[in-house]
């Protein structure tokens, strides 16, 4: 295939918090202010703009995109704004990514934003409407369900326990203590996980990411224009989505294969062909403990129901040989559904540069992987960069 | 760039400066409804429902036997070829033990709590389940692989929906 070569080339993001005082627009300002300035560029040199933000439920505004457009930079410009749920933020950099690498653009900024405080008494009850209305719905469901009935058929199916999952939030919400923009960084017990609320038993309050405000931008460019901005651009070498059936209780939970299926894709891009080797640093989508260990197998970073001993080893610790969410994750950082995706790709641009601060990985990591999950437990989006 | 050389935006509102009316807000309810057409496919499970049984849809070419039941195969891209009865029982697939309402809000002090369970129905493929709920059982006595029955309304209570099985219940013995 024939298309231009892309760069990351700055990004921008505001802190995560449970509400913020800034609109939706404001945040996806702030975010797309600091990415022109991390790369010394204006609004005037970009040339497109894509937007991704979650269920326009969140805030009660129908036609988000458009609203959140003057906030993102996209007024007068070819602008598109992406969702697939969770999946979002590492959807719209996938988006972003053909607009250049079609040749159509040589630049394109990426911006998500995401308030879901507004939406009371819980931003949960936003989700009601994924399920079907008459199958489903009548059986007033909680989006916890979803998740619990996932957890609860991924330790049976591999024997893992609680506890055993429980190590990836004590792990995640210890690296966010060193990520400025962290919302809950703490430093926990796996007894603190287990002791913390059921809510949906197998899935604790201390298992779940928490509700966040917060935006998050980087900015895209060919590889001509890259190598005048900055002569430490990252590469978008493989990009991947894919959907499965919306009839989510007729295919076995226990394994991911829609994401399998995007990482292939993205794989096959990058000319990558044993993962397990060449990713040496990944940010899995992490809005519950258990899903970073569920996406690690899905990404073909572990064997499957070996993730877990991939864990107990320490090998996905910061200073482990696979670092998984050494940002601090959804679970640390903060979970503003679409711009967490992108603070991930944003952690593995980072991590790239070897700009990470106090979180960066040793080893000079060449190759790394931002993944994003999301809509009916069906989408699964994955992004290959590398310096 | 390091992040730790920006000032990162976004302002942390605390709960008191809403209640002390230091930051104004709007409130607003939407108050829509919606009555959903739900097509034949699901218009026929409905009325099965009603009567005291499951019916399902097959496909001839990749012979799946598919509930809920559908008018197109999602796998082969065709039309669905047949009606097929299926059994009221199956397996639990997987479960929760759910102690929060749809918006989040916790159950009330001494209500059950909630076990919502995916369970595979018999006579449908293997693997084909339905979202349904557990009855007449402890909780920490539910297993995965446990063998469940239906639990139906009363003939005259019943409406055309899926809450006409109330939950699915252990089969004993
Ligand atoms: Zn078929």
């Amino acid at each position: 295939m024939a298309y231009q070569r892309v760069a990351i080339v700055g990004a921008g993001i505001t802190k995560f918090v449970r509400r913020a005082q800034e609109t939706g627009k404001e945040l996806a300002a702030q975010a797309s202010k600091m990415a022109l300035e991390s790369c010394g560029m204006t609004m005037d040199d970009i040339e497109s703009v894509s937007l991704g933000t979650a269920p326009d439920a969140f805030d009660g505004v129908h036609m988000k995109g458009e609203y959140l457009s003057d906030g993102s930079g996209g007024w007068r410009k070819p602008y598109m704004r992406q969702f697939v749920g969770g999946g979002t933020g590492v959807f719209a950099p996938i988006h972003g990514w053909y607009h250049v690498a079609s040749g159509m653009f040589d630049t394109c900024l990426v911006v998500c934003s995401e308030k879901m405080s507004s939406c009371h008494p819980h931003p949960q009850g936003a989700f009601k409407t994924i399920f079907d209305h008459t199958t489903e719905q009548p059986l007033n469901p909680t989006l916890i369900w979803i998740f619990a009935l996932e957890m609860n058929r991924f330790m049976q199916t591999y024997g893992i326990t609680k506890e055993e999952i429980a190590l990836v939030s004590v792990k995640n919400k210890k690296n966010a203590m060193d990520h400025p923009a962290a919302q809950l960084p703490m430093e926990i017990t796996v007894e603190d996980v287990m002791n913390s609320e059921t809510l949906a038993w197998p899935v604790n309050r201390l298992d779940i990411s928490p509700a966040s405000d917060g935006a998050a931008a980087i900015v895209l460019a060919s590889e001509h224009v890259a190598k005048r901005i900055t002569d430490k651009p990252v590469w978008i070498d493989g990009v991947g989505w894919n959907l499965d059936t919306a009839y989510w209780a007729t295919r076995d939970l226990y394994y991911p294969r829609y994401v399998e299926k995007a990482a292939r894709m993205a794989y096959d891009m990058a000319g990558i062909k044993e993962p397990k080797r060449e990713i040496e640093i990944a940010e899995p989508y992490d809005p519950f403990d258990y899903k970073e260990l569920h996406h690690m197998e899905g990404l073909l970073l572990a064997d499957r129901g070996e993730a877990v001993q991939m864990l107990l080893d320490g090998k996905t610790q910061r200073d482990g040989d696979r670092p998984m969410c050494p940002s601090g994750g959804a679970l640390g950082v903060g979970n503003p559904i679409s711009a967490t995706g992108l603070m991930k790709i944003i952690e593995i641009f980072l991590q790239l540069r070897g700009e990470a601060g106090k979180r960066q990985v040793p080893g000079n990591p060449r190759c790394g992987l931002a993944q994003a999950w999301g809509d009916l437990m069906q989408v699964g989006t994955v992004v290959v960069m590398r310096r | 760039m390091e992040l730790e050389k920006f000032e990162l935006g976004a302002t942390p509102l605390k709960d008191s400066a809403i209640k002390e009316g230091k930051v104004l807000t709007v409130a607003k309810k939407p108050n829509l409804k919606y009555a959903w057409d739900n097509g034949p496919a699901i218009g026929r499970y409905l009325a099965e429902l009603k009567e005291g049984r499951i019916i399902a849809r097959k496909c001839n070419k990749c012979r799946r036997i598919m509930i809920p039941p559908r008018m197109f195969c999602e796998l082969c891209w065709r039309p669905t070829d047949e009606w097929v009865y299926v059994e009221d029982t199956g397996t639990v697939n997987t479960f929760s033990i759910c102690y929060v309402n749809w918006d989040a809000s916790r159950i009330k002090k001494g209500e059950k709590p909630h076990l919502p369970a995916v369970i595979e129905i018999d006579g449908a493929s293997p693997g084909m389940g339905i979202l349904h709920v557990l009855g007449e059982v402890e909780p920490e006595k539910i297993k995965i692989g446990m063998k469940v029955r239906a639990v139906w309304k009363k003939p005259e209570e019943r409406e055309g929906s899926i809450t006409d099985i109330l939950y699915f219940k252990p089969v004993r013995g």
